[in-house]
């Protein structure tokens, strides 16, 4: 019986052993970096945060949309947490289509809260034409629909490198180990010093990759905080009340001569 | 069922009961006499009643918000995690719930074939068990292709296809299915429906089967039958009810932790991509808990024959009862069958594994080695085991647990006081 069970785990722990050992093969691991939103208790860094707008709005909003996003988000609180006159000014400096009027007619206004990120194309088809036929993905739950997660993004963003040798590159693809394939239609986006931080943190392509990561992590779980928080509060209800039922439980059956 | 007659204390209670015996009901689920020696796998029946009526009010809540339609659904769904208040804690709950919920049934029926809960007289108990357990995987592939992800919408039209693997009519019961040429909002929106439908089947279907596991009572670890009421036995109130609580309480802890800490880690990331019948995931896979089935149906090279293959995979535990010929339920005195016991067990898990993988190599090589092994070990391992194997003495009750052993001085007095407790 045990020398059967045994048998079954070394079986699983093997199988477990050479497909991992496969998979590395595959593709390297990702480059680690510490996110501060992991663990029992994580959280956004704000600041990260805030810079991680600017990486976003300055370099990554030309090519990729995040249409699950409004300008009200940036404010609320368990995001990157804007004034609201900040997120207001935000908003302002977008111009949205609106209407019909009164009189029938459409008209473009500045932005509002309430209004959902303005998007870079006006549809599918003209982002591929802009792009060498490839569709820039729709950021706001990216973080969540890749392998990886934060870490895939993050390593993608700086592992950029010239191809190995025998490897052919066409013209507008880039090669990138961390990509699916290693082939990559979106040119090295970061590079450093390519933005000015407004709160003068030093922007080298490390610092810009963590701080829009972490942004994209922000907008793929806008409840990320309140979940953690959450969870701790339920997770410790749950662990007092299990131990005052087991008592209970123990006392009622004391009265039977049974192991529970 | 308790035999003794109850009768309501008040007289509003009796005029009540004589025309709808609710209180005889409620009197019999509270005295109903439970062997004293249930373990904890024996929890998991209240856990899943627990699961089933997580799944039924989440989804309800749910159900409120999203839009059941190809172009709305993947952005009514982000809607929900965004916008709903706690909306993002009802889906992790609904989605891991049924994680959750396939977790707590495998180890229910894993139980039920450790402890030979499915012989005779439980056959009926069983079977009610295998519809609800199919039911649910309807329930749960349906509920899969609800937020119209790309793993949604291939998994849909891998699965659907597989009809169309029947002779002669199998396009036609395809094209059905889709309610046009391909998955679209057609699907999407009969996928909704019957996915609100069957949980109530499944409640339904719950009634019947704890209505017929109260006519014989428990099986029990030992697997012998008992007397009820008698010294073997307690009353379900409050005995059974404070341990089921005990248990579902760490199961609900587990939960948490899944449903606060690591809410995506059982689905695909592929899954937050919306569905675009244009392109094609690399890896096409099941929820992990589809996962067995999936290697059956990939490791038979012919398609009809995979389908056949993986659909008698499920209904061939309807059989059970008979295929299984030896006359001792539990596995404590069945020292050959617990070892086939253990080896099925690594067999199901190694074909839940291969499912995962691509069905190529060696992978598809242990998937058919597997596959095989399955249904030898229904078809041909316990027939045979049932009389050739020689099974150890049983004892004549519970509280005796090995025959001709000294008689348990403290059980004895203790009885006194539970029967005590029965009055």
């Amino acid at each position: 019986m045990s020398k059967l069970k045994n048998i079954f785990f070394v079986l699983i722990f093997s199988i477990i052993a050479l497909n991992s050992s496969n998979s590395a093969e595959k593709s390297p691991p990702f480059l680690e970096t510490k996110w501060t939103f992991k663990g029992l208790f994580g959280k956004f860094d704000r600041a990260s945060l805030q810079r991680g707008y600017q990486v976003y709005t300055e370099v990554c909003a030309s090519c990729h949309s995040m249409k699950y996003l409004s300008y009200r988000n940036l404010a609320e609180t368990g995001g990157p947490e804007f004034s609201e006159a900040e997120a207001k000014a935000i908003a302002a400096s977008f111009e949205v289509t609106d209407g019909p009027d009164s009189t029938g007619e459409m008209f473009v206004r500045p932005a509002k809260l309430s209004d959902k990120f303005v998007m870079p194309y006006a549809n599918e088809q003209e982002a591929k034409a802009a792009n060498g036929g490839a569709y820039p993905p729709d950021m706001s739950v990216l973080v969540k629909a890749r392998k990886g997660g934060a870490d895939y993004i993050y390593s993608l963003l700086l592992g950029y490198s010239e191809p190995p040798e025998g490897v052919e590159l066409d013209d507008g693809v880039y090669y990138n180990k961390y990509m699916y394939g290693n082939k990559i239609k979106m040119p090295a986006p970061l590079s450093d010093d390519l933005i000015e931080y407004t709160d003068g943190t030093k922007a080298t392509a490390e610092q810009m990759s963590k701080d829009v990561t972490n942004f994209l992590m922000w907008s793929a779980e806008p409840h990320l905080e309140q979940r953690h928080k959450t969870g701790f509060r339920v997770i410790a209800y749950l662990i007092i009340l299990t131990v005052l039922v087991y008592f209970s439980m123990k006392k009622i059956w004391s009265r039977v001569e049974s192991k529970v | 069922m308790s035999d003794h007659e109850y009768t309501p204390s008040s007289k509003f209670g009796k005029w009540f009961n004589d025309r709808l015996p609710l209180l005889t009901l409620a009197n019999h689920l509270t005295d109903y006499p439970t062997p004293k020696n249930l373990n904890y796998w024996w929890t998991f029946g209240g856990i899943l009643t627990f699961c089933l009526i997580t799944q039924i009010v989440t989804g309800l809540v749910l159900a409120m918000h999203y839009i059941a339609h190809a172009d709305m659904a993947f952005s009514s769904v982000e809607h929900i995690m965004r916008d709903v208040n706690y909306g993002w804690l009802l889906r992790y709950v609904h989605a891991n719930g049924a994680s959750m919920f396939f977790l707590a049934v495998y180890i229910h029926i894993f139980r039920s074939l450790f402890y030979g809960s499915y012989k005779s007289p439980r056959e009926i108990i069983w079977i009610l068990g295998i519809i609800i357990y199919l039911l649910m995987m309807a329930a749960a592939f349906m509920g899969y292709v609800l937020p119209w992800g790309q793993m949604s919408f291939w998994g849909a039209t891998v699965i659907t296809n597989l009809f169309s693997a029947i002779p002669l009519v199998g396009e036609s019961i395809t094209t059905w299915l889709w309610g046009g040429y391909s998955v679209d909002n057609p699907t999407l929106t009969r996928f909704f429906t019957l996915h609100y439908l069957i949980p109530f089947l499944i409640l339904g279907l719950v009634v019947l089967h704890i209505w017929a596991l109260h006519v014989p009572g428990n099986n029990n670890p030992v697997g012998i039958d008992i007397k009820k009421p008698s010294k073997d036995t307690v009353p379900f109130h409050p005995y059974i009810v404070i341990k089921d609580a005990f248990a579902l309480l760490m199961f609900c802890i587990v939960f948490a932790l899944f449903v606060f800490y690591q809410p995506n880690i059982l689905g695909h990331a592929d899954n937050y991509i919306e569905a675009d019948p244009l392109v094609t995931p690399a890896h096409i896979v099941p929820e992990w808990y589809l996962l067995p089935f999936y290697a059956i149906l990939r490791s038979v090279p012919d398609k009809l024959m995979g389908v056949v293959a993986m659909l008698s995979a499920i209904l061939i535990l309807a059989a059970l009862p008979w295929l299984d010929t030896s006359k001792v339920r539990s596995a404590v005195f069945r020292p050959l069958f617990r070892q086939f016991y253990w080896i099925l067990v690594a067999d199901v898990l190694i074909l839940g594994y291969v499912g995962a993988m691509p069905a190529e190599g060696l992978y598809l090589l242990i998937a058919r080695v597997a596959t095989a092994y399955y249904f030898a070990h229904f078809l041909i391992i316990l027939p045979v085991l049932g009389w050739k194997e020689k099974t150890t003495p049983l004892p004549l009750s519970i509280t005796e647990p090995v025959l001709g052993g000294s008689p348990n001085l403290a059980a004895a007095r203790s009885d006194e006081k539970i029967e005590k407790t029965i009055k």
